[in-house]
């Protein structure tokens, strides 16, 4: 789509940091080589700012750190340990081919480009496939109490598009014993002074000086301080912005702020619509409903997914004969089965709820079903994979998967767009690098399950540590003026006040509400033409109505959680409709952006690689249109194919 | 295993604990002794009172006489001391560790007897002061002659001084509870208990603690209703 | 469900602080307690109140940042329950309910309900991790870890680091919060380089934290919403004095 009254189209972009001429395989080895290297006693003098302490934040700091670098790091939890990735239940996926079963690198990097509906840059992912087996490594060394064999070796689960097993896994739990391990490797570094660690601190604005990322604005969430601090570069690692539909999985404090922000700077923020929809959640129980929980795709492995064959069936899932159940996903998709990616197992539960055949409350919901895998394993055996994940569906629902089947609906999850970045992870800011869920990523339209940690760890550990160092030692920092740091201040504490003086009638949260529902409805799971317009309204007319009638009690000297939350919803409500313009742009579709004008005689997502095999990165324009910036997307070695789960 | 000094434990919460175990193992041991020698009163006043006399010539030739019981005394004081000290000092610290109390405090869930160990330990203290009054020194028994332990006995428990017998029963219960709760956090404490032994060692405890409390107090009531006279 | 909350509220860490007393009505039974105190706020905003503090972040039980002493139980009634899991069907229609911080001189009030358990990092900052740098690792599969250790470590892993078990300690003892790290590290071939320090520095922080000593009472292993049992704490007492000896 060209110009319209949206947006207008600008210079395409592209990156210049991966060795194009080398073979994809050796293109990491030869960046790596040929980066300019910081020595270690000049290290010393380099200052890295890094906001979020995740997987990629958290990583990031702990081998900034060991290798000298001074290190300056905020995270707007009460601790580090809490940041958002440690919810992570399923995996992480790592190319050992530890099962003999045929996995590979390749097979990895190949896996991950089809899985992303070939919208990923080929550099990127492969590097990210060579990595994955450095990252198990080195979490072992760490202490990561990964699931082990009686023979003392590792274990292995398979998970969805993939038909190896390759994940790695710590029964439901290994985002938080990966994070801990970054946690545990960060804090060894705070003890040994090289990282400077202040938590409850939330960025709020980026300090540049000569067109560069030189430092950030933080308000120091308890005693309301708003402070500046500088550095040689910034590393931004703040997670996804799943919470613009208010319900998602994603933490209630996670936010959009930091990397919008930077945004508003000058950052590319690329193919924002991309949203990824997970398959399995609890369904939404009543208007009181804050958040939505996950359930480990880790389930489908061994749980069958179905509804009953007649619409309006109300009987109890167990005085439904087998023959009166669909299995709709092994119907459909018989290679694949319950294992086909989420976005397609995701899209099948809303037909199929949309043809009215739903349980639940509301019909907005499918079984997933466990006796099948207990009468063949046996409980113990099922116990033992998912027994905590049992338990948290128990203490939600009030009801036991171990007697009758679970209700699941897809909930946001995951976002896949974010701040466009280079081979080296830089983003249009020179000297801003942008790591994990918070750049636009190596995952292409739609993530496979088990990749975010991979991605995040990979981009830490082993990326910004190698990439950082050529900026720095090619970047000689300039000291930056008081005067330009004071100005960057005094729009943050202007903001603030704002904030606070409007005194009008509705609460920070009805807002939030109010959008998440625009932008389920129409930029959710299906988006059309029509809708995706009328929501850019919607979004118009209730970020107006926000800074005229929002009401945030107290004052900004001291803890105000309506205050922060004022500062998130504000941005989501500017993200909001950039995704809509996106979404609207885009008028193929592409994982995980359906467009129902796009779509075959089955109802399976129609790519156009014709006219979007690009990221369309948007440039911020002080608000009025945006501009796209296209990078093609170029496939010399995974050919762009329909993707068959068939 | 080397030993760690004792300097070096008690600047340590963990050690402090390690104090107490170990102070409180060797007390326990002396209880032990202690009703073993009381339950002999049953063979009689020559009997119990010849074992009384022993005591004090224990050691002998190479201890003068009286030397290994003021040598246990001295030992025992210390083991006191140093017990008490820890438990006061620990007490002070989980006092400091939460100066705002709780407006709702729920219902305890750990044992009876652990929440009772501080209060336990100060009422076996002060009966320990009226016990050696009463038994050793004499000063407050009725009869109070130096080597008439059996007409000591006798006399400090007779049918009319029933409440000295109360007194005695109360003290000796809430050894019982203090043992049943200490047993098993001293072995917790020197990181020597197994958990798949948790419920054989938690009996084991109990019946320990019951011996005692049986084993002390059938002498006092045997006096007071007149078995013993 | 109609109930009566009376919630600890104090402006700052200089307040005094008292408990005030909130009527609530049409509270369902499938929301979790936070989405209650959720109700709550929005309220007590549009009446132009400041609504109650309180720390949270992921609502599924993993993150370790929610609190709340509930009717005098950290987290609450249910067992193995964080409170943004604790669901209002746990309670009566009509209840009192009161609700308070953890009390702890490490965890000081921030503000209403709100801690700061900075603490907990400290014990962590003083020997809680395996050097490891990025880049020296062995592959994986280097050094095998029987199942039986693998799984022990792994449920010494599960803490959260919430500080409930120093909110519900009679002493303020971070005792079972300090055992789980020390156990999930020594529990591993990986750990042992650095058990004896590791041990020996993160009690003394501890220490040095006005933390109160454990006295074997058990109320922290009750209160854990992860249900990390007591045994850590013997093991971490006989590493302790292990290494003392050394």
């Amino acid at each position: 789509m060209s110009e319209t009254e949206y947006f207008s189209v600008g210079e395409p972009i592209a990156d210049t940091k991966a060795p194009a001429a080398t073979p994809v395989e050796n293109r990491w080895t030869q960046r790596k080589f040929d980066v300019k290297l910081v020595n270690p006693a000049n290290k010393r003098k380099k200052t890295v700012i890094i906001v979020g302490t995740g997987l990629a934040g958290g990583s990031a700091g702990a081998t900034l750190g060991e290798l000298g670098y001074k290190v300056i790091q905020f995270c707007f939890q009460d601790s580090p340990r809490r940041a958002h990735s440690i919810a992570a239940q399923g995996g992480i996926n790592a190319a050992k081919n530890y099962r003999n079963d045929g996995d590979s690198v390749y097979r990895l990097f190949y896996d991950t480009v089809k899985g992303g509906d070939f919208r990923a840059r080929e550099s990127n992912v492969h590097r990210l496939a060579e990595i994955s087996t450095q990252i198990i490594d080195q979490c072992v060394a760490q202490g990561v109490p990964f699931a082990r064999e009686y023979g003392g070796l590792l274990d292995n689960r398979s998970f969805g598009g993939a038909q190896v097993s390759r994940t790695f896994y710590a029964r439901g739990q290994t985002g938080q014993q990966l994070l801990l391990g970054a946690y545990q490797a960060l804090m060894r570094q705070v003890d040994l002074g090289n990282v400077e660690l202040h938590a409850r601190h939330e960025m709020l604005d980026l300090i540049m000086h000569e067109g560069k990322a030189r430092g950030v604005v933080v308000r120091n969430l308890i005693t309301g301080e708003i402070k500046s601090y500088t550095a040689d570069a910034v590393v931004l690692a703040t997670g996804g912005y799943g919470n613009v539909y208010f319900l998602s999985t994603n933490a209630m404090g996670s936010n959009v702020t930091a990397a919008w922000r930077a945004h508003k700077k000058g950052a590319l923020f690329a193919n924002p619509c991309y949203t990824q929809i997970h398959p399995t959640c609890i369904p939404v129980s009543g208007d009181h409903q804050s958040k939505l929980t996950l359930m480990s795709e880790s389930l489908r492995n061994d749980g069958r997914v179905w509804v009953p064959k007649k619409g309006g069936d109300t009987r109890k899932a167990a005085d439904i004969p087998e023959d009166e159940r669909d299995y709709y996903l092994e119907r459909i998709y018989p290679a694949f089965g319950n294992l086909v990616p989420r976005d397609i197992a995701s899209r099948a539960a809303k037909n199929v709820c949309d043809e009215g055949r739903g349980v639940g409350p509301g019909g907005l919901g499918v079984y997933l079903d466990f006796a099948d895998a207990i009468k063949r394993l046996g409980r113990k055996a099922v116990e033992a994979k998912y027994d905590n994940l049992f338990q948290m569906y128990e203490r939600i629902t009030g009801e036991n998967p171990y007697e009758q089947p679970m209700r699941i609906y897809p909930a946001v999850h995951y976002t896949m767009g974010g701040l466009w970045v280079d081979y080296d992870l830089e983003s249009t800011i020179p000297g801003m690098f942008v790591l994990g869920e918070a750049n636009f990523s190596d995952h292409g339209a739609n993530r496979l399950g088990a990749s975010a940690l991979m991605q995040g760890l990979a981009d830490g550990y082993f990326v910004i540590p190698q990439t950082i160092g050529d900026y720095l030692a090619k970047n000689p920092a300039t000291p930056v003026p008081d005067e330009t740091v004071q100005e960057v201040e005094d729009g943050v504490k202007a903001q603030v006040e704002k904030f606070l003086s409007i005194k009008g009638e509705r609460t920070v949260d009805s807002y939030h509400r109010e959008l998440g529902q625009i932008m389920w409805e129409y930029c959710g799971m299906e988006r059309t033409d029509e809708g995706l317009r009328k929501a850019i309204d919607m979004i118009r007319e209730l970020r107006e109505d926000f800074w005229k009638n929002v009401t945030v009690p107290g004052s900004g000297d001291d803890l105000n959680q309506s205050l922060e939350k004022a500062g998130r919803v504000a941005d989501f409500l500017e993200l909001g409709e950039l995704m809509c313009i996106d979404a609207l742009h885009r008028t193929e579709s592409c994982g995980g952006h359906f467009r129902a004008e796009s779509q075959d005689e089955e109802g399976e997502a129609k790519r156009d690689d014709d006219a979007f095999s690009y990221a369309a990165a948007w440039e911020w324009t002080g608000g009025d249109k945006p501009v796209l910036h296209k990078e093609d997307l170029l496939f010399e070695y995974v050919k762009p194919s329909t993707r068959s789960y068939k | 295993m080397a030993i760690a000094t004792i300097p070096a434990l008690y600047r340590s919460t963990v050690g402090k604990k390690a104090i107490m175990a170990v102070t409180g193992g060797l007390m326990v041991l002396f209880i032990l002794g202690h009703m073993v020698g009381n339950l002999k009163i049953f063979f009689g006043l020559e009997e119990f009172n010849g074992y009384a006399a022993w005591l004090r010539t224990l050691g002998e030739p190479a201890l003068h006489e009286g030397w290994f019981l003021w040598i246990q005394r001295v030992g025992l004081l210390v083991v006191i001391f140093l017990h008490f000290s820890t438990a006061a000092e620990l007490t002070a610290r989980a006092r400091r560790a939460r100066p705002v109390k709780y407006q709702h405090r729920a219902k305890v869930n750990g044992s009876y007897a652990a929440r009772t160990m501080r209060w336990g330990g100060v009422i076996i203290l002060l009966f320990l002061v009226w016990h050696i009054l009463d038994l050793t020194v004499g000063t407050v028994n009725p009869h109070g002659v130096h080597g008439e332990a059996y007409q000591n006995v006798v006399a400090g428990f007779a049918p009319d001084r029933w409440w000295v017998t109360l007194f005695y029963a109360a003290a000796v219960i809430a050894l019982g509870f203090h043992l049943r709760h200490g047993l098993v956090s001293a072995v917790q404490t020197l990181g020597l208990k197994n958990p798949r032994h948790e419920a054989p060692l938690n009996l084991i405890a109990t019946g320990f603690s019951l011996l005692i409390v049986v084993g002390f107090l059938v002498v006092p009531f045997s006096v007071t209703v007149g078995l013993i006279d | 469900m109609k109930l009566k909350l009376r919630i600890w509220r104090q402006k700052n860490a200089a307040d005094k602080g008292q408990m005030v007393t909130y009527d609530v009505d049409g509270i369902s039974e499938d929301a979790s307690f936070l989405e209650m105190l959720d109700v709550l706020n929005e309220r007590l905003i549009l009446e132009g109140e400041e609504p109650i503090a309180f720390d949270h972040d992921c609502r599924e039980g993993i993150c370790g940042m929610c609190s709340l002493v509930i009717n005098g139980q950290p987290h609450g009634p249910e067992r193995n329950t964080t409170t943004c899991q604790l669901h209002m069907r746990k309670f009566r229609d009509g209840e009192t309910i009161d609700v308070e911080p953890w009390r702890a001189k490490a965890f000081p009030v921030v503000k209403d309900l709100v801690v700061d358990r900075g603490a907990f990092d400290k014990i962590i900052e003083a020997g809680g991790y395996i050097s490891a740098p990025t880049g020296t690792a062995p592959d994986a599969h280097a050094t095998p870890v029987p199942k039986a250790d693998a799984d022990k470590a792994f449920v010494a892993a599960e803490c959260i680091g919430c500080g409930a078990c120093v909110a519900a300690c009679p002493n303020g003892s971070g005792s079972l919060f300090m055992s789980a790290k020390i156990s999930h590290l020594g529990l591993l071939p990986q750990g042992q380089p650095e058990r004896d320090s590791r041990v020996l520095n993160m009690v003394k922080t501890h220490d040095e934290l006005d933390f109160g000593g454990c006295t074997n009472t058990g109320e922290c292993t009750v209160a854990c919403p992860k249900g990390i049992p007591l045994e850590f704490i013997g093991r971490m007492n006989k590493d302790w004095l292990k290494a003392s000896g050394k």
